[in-house]
């Protein structure tokens, strides 16, 4: 696994715009506006914002899946194009191949990929199940498993691959509250054991405290950073730590940041 | 942290041990109780029809019984002409049908795919199948002549369509959340073709086969039945024109036997492709 030095600037966004236009309401839509921030090797950041706040549309712009109206993207100092092998995204919804195994759908991107023999990334696929825990798994198809189990194959799927930057977009938000504390706890686990720089969505402010290095927040629609947060709470992190006054203190923080921003996108509203 | 893996496996009765619904697993003639209770209640037909048919309550000409049926087959193969007319009416479906397929499939993936494609062949596609196809038997003849081709071209026509548009509508109802994945996977046009697509529509591409078939036997006797010097068809035409009721009932049954042994074939092929469904 590639071990990047510690500190430099992993993917940088400067100026991102993305607009596009919505084929329903037949009018140009402006998601991001003006986004500047840097995510630093081997760093775990947290974007959090109002719904609707364009947080969604810019990972799919750093993953490559739409292209940017603006400003640049960059990962490790090369623009992003398109989708690559550099990235990988762990969906909301787990978008596995329902007809493949467990073991099939985590080998998926690595066979897209082609680097390696069918063994080889059968070997590695094995790794990957064994270290989200579904190890036995391996021959279960996705509609056996549930939500939690089938969000760990495609965290497996996205990790398989290697990349260098890791992308998570809202991916516990449709499980259950006690699954979801339990995934979120797990997901430290595995990220302690990789070490990938990774960008994660999510509307939960608890969950972006508890998971993240720093804590981004966007503004209402079109997005831009708010507010940016250092979460210096000590690692290894157990759930305990939620109810601590210092983690209480950085939610106060981050939630009066969202609050106001969820007031501002609501007086229109009221005027009109 | 294994305990709680298991934990949520109990939701849904999908541990890791698949022994484990062995468990009150029904006894083994279980297995077989479909097909039992589907040959007793023929058996029971057959036996209720030779009553009927001895009691006479129907008039012999009109209603043969299943024993006049079975002589009827004796006779039938005592003469090497059967032979030929089932060669015939063989090669009309096997040609009519691989045609079909072979021609069906790959132009309904295309038109899943390529939007300008399907835009273009929409017209001609949806005249010939909201058109009752069979109508154009007696054109077909006078096109084809009274040989197998022209048995080959109404098969044909009639299982292209459910096969075209079965395909085309697969490819159209890929799952975007999937097509989503491979490309953020950075999967190329082919890639995502092999891995998403394909798979993906088998299920309409056998129901497209399966309509397929009730069409391509459908075309084989109505073609024979217009105009044909040999064939399965044209037997069972001829008997019935001449009251010889055994002959035509022994003809029928054999064509629809044959429907149902392509369709438990295509069957068997669903299931095996649907085996990740759960509840199979």
């Amino acid at each position: 696994m590639t071990q990047p030095a510690a500190g430099g600037v992993k993917l940088s966004a400067r100026g991102v715009r993305i607009e596009y236009w919505q084929e329903r309401s037949r009018r140009s839509f402006l998601a991001v506006e003006g986004v500047d921030l840097d995510v630093r090797a081997g760093e775990f950041v947290a974007i959090v914002g109002p719904s609707g706040c364009g947080k969604t549309t810019f990972l799919n712009a750093v993953d490559g899946l739409i292209p940017i109206s603006g400003g640049s993207l960059s990962l490790g100092g090369r623009p992003i194009k398109g989708p690559s092998h550099d990235r990988a995204m762990v969906f909301q919804h787990p978008s596995l191949l329902p007809w493949r195994t467990v073991l099939a759908n985590v080998a998926y991107g690595l066979e897209i990929q082609g680097k390696l023999s069918r063994g080889q990334s059968r070997e590695r696929s094995r790794d990957y199940i064994r270290l989200v825990g579904l190890d036995g798994f391996e021959d279960h198809f996705p509609l056996e498993l549930s939500g939690g189990m089938q969000q760990r194959v495609n965290l497996a799927r996205a990790l398989a691959t290697d990349p260098e930057l890791l992308l998570l977009d809202e991916p516990f938000a449709a499980l259950d509250a006690q699954t979801r504390e339990y995934m979120q706890l797990e997901l430290l686990r595995i990220w302690r054991q990789t070490r990938k720089t990774a960008v994660f969505i999510t509307h939960d402010i608890k969950e972006a405290i508890y998971l993240a290095d720093r804590v981004i927040v966007f503004t209402a629609r079109p997005g831009r950073v708010k507010l940016t947060l250092e979460i210096g709470l000590p690692r290894p992190r157990d759930l305990r730590l939620k109810r601590t006054p210092a983690f209480v203190e950085y939610e106060d923080t981050v939630w009066s940041a969202i609050e106001e921003e969820s007031m501002l996108g609501r007086t229109p509203v009221a005027v009109s | 942290m294994k305990a709680a893996i298991e934990a949520e496996a109990v939701d849904t009765a999908a541990g890791p041990q698949r022994q484990s619904r062995a468990v009150g697993r029904p006894p083994a003639l279980a297995a077989y109780q479909p097909a039992l209770l589907g040959a007793l209640s023929v058996l029971v037909f057959l036996v209720a029809w030779q009553l009927i048919a001895a009691a006479r309550v129907v008039p012999a000409l009109f209603l043969p019984a299943p024993t006049d049926i079975a002589d009827a087959y004796r006779q039938m193969f005592r003469d090497p002409e059967i032979w030929l007319d089932l060669e015939t009416s063989g090669m009309e479906v096997g040609y009519g049908f691989g045609l079909a397929i072979l021609i069906g499939l790959p132009l309904g993936i295309l038109m899943g795919w390529y939007r300008p494609l399907r835009l273009a062949l929409d017209p001609f596609v949806a005249f010939f199948y909201s058109t009752p196809r069979i109508a154009l038997t007696p054109l077909l003849i006078i096109w084809f002549g009274i040989g197998i081709y022209s048995k080959v071209a109404v098969i044909f026509l009639g299982a292209f369509f459910p096969i075209t548009i079965n395909t085309m509508a697969g490819i159209r109802s890929l799952d975007p959340l999937l097509l989503q994945a491979a490309r953020s996977f950075g999967a190329r046009d082919a890639q995502i073709f092999r891995t998403i697509a394909l798979p993906g529509s088998v299920p309409f591409i056998l129901t497209g086969l399966r309509l397929g078939v009730g069409h391509a036997l459908i075309g084989v006797v109505v073609g024979e039945l217009i105009a044909a010097q040999h064939g399965i068809g044209k037997r069972m035409s001829d008997a019935f024109t001449t009251f010889n009721m055994p002959t035509g009932f022994a003809a029928l049954i054999m064509i629809a036997a044959t429907g149902v042994v392509l369709t438990v074939v295509i069957q068997r092929l669903e299931r095996r492709f649907d085996a990740w469904r759960p509840g199979n």
